[in-house]
């Protein structure tokens, strides 16, 4: 392994390459200001409470972009008096926990699985690439919602490690949904890396499994499992406003994106036009932020390599 | 010996070249200048880095895009200012006039493509013609350069052919429009002896056919030796020295190319007869000019001047043009590289001669995937015979050289003695005790004794991982240190193969070839093996290194006592290092000698033409007869009887297609399986030795 301060150089060269490009400044900027929310939107939202309906229901967005005026209620208030823009910066919170920690344990247990598959090969990785082919074979929509509709219909004790499951359902389906994206392109990384004669090298000297993968190949596949990651990063986004919007992510009355969208379409619209537009475009944003950082990051990967 | 103007086909002069690297102009070529003549062939030699192929991209107006030819370059051609043309003229001189043969012929074929179609291709492009007369014409050409049956290798893809034949294709393509200038970028690096001297030869006999002028680039002096007229020393992008061949060979007075010739182990030459002597130091890396002698910090003869003021190219009148301040004390004898020769070592080991290992009858053989037809027809393709019954002895301090051509199944043998490989069948005992067949199944013990140093340095170490750790790891693994004691014995190990400790703090990146070939020697010595396994451990270096690496593994034998079996396909290199030598040729061994005995009759003729083909160092003895042909029989379908009848040039008819030769004794444990009895070998071999010493 690369030593404390050799690894900090070698990031803050990819962070240097990461921002020479333009368009991936601008992304990963835009990423930083919305994980800048996600962190201190307590403190950040004017109303800090997003279900307080003590407002004037249906208020025009105040925001003046000419003045930079922002006025009482910037984004405006829908149709049950709530603040907007408060519930916009507030609902950052909950999309980067659920698809950050969700794509983080779908690299977890995806580059676990891929290094073993990959180092082993054999009947061992041929039935378990069939049940990841299997897996990729269908829509992820579609299973998200059929897991999604699965758990949440099924009753647990208030408090039981199963409860705590079903309520962070979204998390969980978006480490299922990704492990076998994750596992292939660690897999294919490692074919590649354990022909390579420093394996050979470690199996002459009788290493074990565990220290051939984690020690002598992982580290060289960290490089293609980070660019994976900020790719999974963006579409797990997607599908957790795609579900709240579809209502089966958070559930009402919370400031969620996609719910809001969803709460605000329809007949609605006409009303409160901002209720739907700001959220949308918040979701908008930041997916295209995140994958013009990791259109950057794949190239400052590429370039160090 | 000058030549007209009107026979001057190319001349280049100030030819600057830089490449832009983190926003500077870095100069790869410095002042380079040659004048080549109609018909002559022009060797360009040097070690990786030293511009050579820059030059050549030059030459083609090819270079990559952050490079540039800087101002008051000139390069004329036929007459022709090069520089000034623009894209369309220089592709009507690229369709016809100036043709380049590149060095991985696999990579420059079109790979969906068949042969034939590429190869009408560039006819149609180069002069015109198509239709019957462009395959009549490609015919004609596929036939000059020996391929055998040209109607079927047209109809092949790039990959049904052998690298050999691949570079034949390549050297048709080139030659059929009748170049003016052609440019061999190291054409047969990667090629076997035995293909690159039948290549060595086509070349030859093609260039006197035609007018053609020749630039030749390689890293190999020995080719150079056997096909150039006239040589031009590189180091990094300056010219060394320039002369005609037979004056450089044996006359040299640059220290940089009497150091190459001096690190070139000679066929026959023994460690116990002469060390080689290395250039210290490694070829430098591309940077800003200095005002040094470039090669000032690797010169046995530097001195202040040399690290202060650059010498001039001084153009003698003989024609030999030389940057030296000293070339005149080195003409005149006053200086010599140091010959250590006191440092060729006598073995401390070699009384006990104790059995090391054993290996009898020893089988690798891989299964090939059946087809759908093999399926429907319930048979089952032969399986490749990588190792066909290999029976061999190593004594403790032992090296034993492994010979033959790629194909041959040295590696594998080699994997399946370290247990990288299971073995189909046979034995393998180490100091009398059986050993089991993979790594894995391996007591900690036995994967001590046995250790490995792999071909290719750039993947031997993790490149995440420091010297320290490298080193450390099987100390603590195999020789179960605690780390305190492993640290001091990791710097010791450094020491040991001339790295200096803080080396230890370094990653394999900022390391150079030959430094992480010295890195994983430690290692391998490091759990104090009794063998260790040599897979071409220096074919991948430069020359001026594989000396001292060569150098550095005799020293560590005689220290440790440590066998070796050291594979390799370079013969020199083999003798060089060896006690004995056993040659390989299709999965079964078909000599085995002692150094003493392997380079002089009676030999196995297939080890006679591996002999032959071998390219020595000097102009003045030149491989003329090629004996093998190129195409090593398919380890799947090995043909009956003695398994060398199909290319053997001393066949003695029937009897070799039929049965299987014997083992012949030709005496202190020199043993040939060959038919042909050993007096009449060694009557034979003598006499065409005698009839080429006389030519």
């Amino acid at each position: 392994m690369l030593p404390i301060g050799q690894r900090i150089t070698a990031s803050l060269q990819m962070i240097k390459a990461l921002l020479r490009q333009p368009a991936s400044a601008l992304g990963t900027l835009i990423a930083a200001f919305f994980l800048f929310l996600a962190l201190f939107g307590g403190q950040l939202a004017p109303y800090p409470n997003p279900n307080d309906q003590s407002h004037n229901a249906r208020v025009s967005p105040t925001l003046d972009i000419g003045s930079l005026q922002f006025g009482e209620h910037p984004f405006g208030t829908d149709r049950l008096g709530r603040d907007v823009y408060s519930r916009v910066i507030l609902g950052a919170s909950s999309i980067f926990r659920i698809a950050g920690l969700g794509t983080l344990f779908s690299v977890l247990i995806g580059s676990a699985l891929g290094l073993l598959m990959g180092y082993r090969g054999g009947m061992f990785d041929e039935i378990t690439g069939r049940v990841i082919d299997a897996l990729m074979a269908i829509p992820a929509l579609l299973l998200a919602l059929v897991m999604v509709g699965i758990i949440r219909n099924m009753d647990f004790d208030i408090g039981s490690w199963q409860a705590e499951l079903s309520n962070n359902v979204v998390l969980l389906v978006i480490a299922v949904l990704y492990v076998p994206v994750v596992a292939r392109v660690a897999r294919s990384a490692t074919l590649d890396i354990k022909t390579r004669e420093f394996v050979e090298a470690a199996e002459i000297r009788g290493e074990t499994t565990a220290y051939i993968l984690f020690r002598e190949i992982l580290p060289s596949v960290i490089p293609a499992l980070v660019v994976e990651a900020s790719l999974r990063f963006s579409y797990a986004i997607f599908l957790v406003a795609s579900l709240g919007f579809l209502g089966f992510g958070a559930r009402p009355p919370s400031p969620d994106w996609g719910l809001m969208v969803n709460e605000n379409r329809g007949g609605y619209y006409q009303l409160t036009p901002w209720a739907l537009e700001f959220p949308a475009l918040a979701i908008a944003i930041l997916v295209i932020a995140v994958n013009l950082m990791s259109d950057g990051i794949r190239r400052a990967v590429q370039k160090s390599a | 010996m000058m030549t007209p103007a009107s026979d001057l086909l190319l001349e280049i002069e100030d030819l600057t070249l830089s490449y832009r690297i983190d926003k500077r102009w870095i100069p790869a070529v410095r002042n380079f200048q040659l004048k080549l003549a109609r018909g002559q062939v022009y060797g360009l030699v040097g070690e990786s880095g030293s511009g050579k192929s820059t030059i050549a991209m030059a030459l083609m107006r090819f270079l990559s895009g952050n490079g540039r030819v800087e101002s008051g370059a000139k390069m004329r051609f036929a007459g022709e200012d090069l520089l000034g043309k623009s894209a369309a003229e220089m592709r009507a001189i690229w369709a016809k006039r100036i043709k380049l043969v590149p060095q991985n012929a696999g990579a420059a074929l079109n790979p969906s493509m068949r042969v034939g179609p590429q190869v009408l291709e560039s006819i149609r492009a180069a002069i015109g013609i198509d239709g019957v007369e462009a395959e009549r014409a490609m015919m004609r050409m596929f036939h000059d350069v020996n391929l055998i049956d040209p109607e079927k290798v047209a109809r092949r893809y790039p990959h049904e052919l052998s690298g050999g034949m691949q570079q034949r294709v390549m050297i048709a393509m080139a030659l059929v429009s009748n170049p003016e200038l052609l440019i061999l970028d190291e054409p047969t690096t990667g090629l076997d002896v035995t293909t690159e001297a039948v290549i060595l030869d086509l070349i030859r006999q093609l260039i006197a056919e035609r007018d053609t002028g020749v630039l030749y680039i390689t890293h190999n002096l020995g080719v150079v030796a056997q096909l150039c007229e006239r040589v031009t020393v590189l180091y990094a992008g300056e010219i060394m020295e320039d002369d005609r061949a037979d004056d450089l060979f044996h006359q040299a007075w640059h220290p940089y190319t009497l150091g190459l010739l001096g690190s070139l182990p000679r066929p026959g030459q023994n460690k116990r007869d002469a060390l080689l002597h290395p250039i210290d130091g490694n070829p430098p890396a591309l940077k800003d000019s200095s005002h040094a002698c470039a090669f000032a910090e690797r010169c046995a003869f530097a001195e202040d001047i040399c690290r202060d003021v650059k010498p001039p190219l001084e153009s003698l009148p003989d024609g030999r043009a030389i940057r030296c301040h000293r070339w005149r004390e080195i003409r005149d004898g006053e200086l010599h590289l140091v010959a250590d020769d006191s440092a060729a070592a006598e073995p401390a080991h070699e009384g006990r001669a104790q059995s090391l290992m054993r290996v009898a009858d020893l089988t690798k053989h891989f299964t090939v995937g059946r087809s759908l037809a093999d399926v429907l027809s319930h048979s089952a393709p032969p399986p490749i015979r990588a190792v066909d019954g290999v029976d061999l002895a190593l004594n403790a301090g032992q090296a034993l050289g492994l010979v033959g051509e790629s194909g041959s199944g040295k590696t594998t043998l080699a994997r399946l003695i370290v247990g990288l490989q299971e073995r189909t069948g046979g034995k393998l005992e180490l100091l009398g005790m059986d050993i089991r067949n993979s790594v894995r199944e391996r007591s900690p013990d036995v994967l001590a004794k046995i250790q490995m140093v792999f071909q290719n340095p750039q993947n031997a170490l993790n490149p995440y991982m420091s010297v320290r750790d490298a080193i450390r790891r099987p100390l603590i693994k195999l020789r179960g240190m605690n780390p305190g004691d492993a640290d001091a014995e990791a710097l010791a190990l450094l020491r040991s193969v001339n790295l200096r400790a803080d080396y230890a703090d370094r990653f394999p990146g900022e390391l150079s070839g030959g430094e992480k070939q010295r890195v994983a020697i430690a290692r391998a010595f490091a759990s104090d093996p009794d063998l260790i396994i040599c897979d071409e451990p220096v074919s991948a270096l430069d020359v001026s290194v594989q000396a001292a690496v060569l150098n550095l593994l005799a020293r560590l034998q005689d220290q440790n006592g440590t066998a070796y079996l050291f594979i390799s396909h370079d013969l020199a290199a083999v003798g060089y290092l060896a006690d004995t030598i056993a040659v390989m040729y299709l999965g079964q061994l078909f000599e085995v000698a002692g150094r003493e005995d392997l380079f002089q009759p009676p030999f196995h003729p297939y080890t006679e033409a591996l002999f032959a083909a071998i390219p020595v160092a000097d102009p003045r003895h030149r491989v003329e007869a090629t004996l093998l042909s190129d195409a090593l029989p398919s380890a799947q379908y090995i043909p009956g009887g003695c398994r060398f009848h199909t290319r053997c040039p001393r066949a003695i008819g029937p009897i070799c297609e039929e049965e299987e030769p014997p083992w012949r004794d030709a005496g202190a444990g020199h043993v040939i399986r060959c038919h042909i009895p050993i007096e009449e070998l060694t009557e034979a071999q003598t006499k065409s030795a005698a009839g080429a010493a006389m030519d």
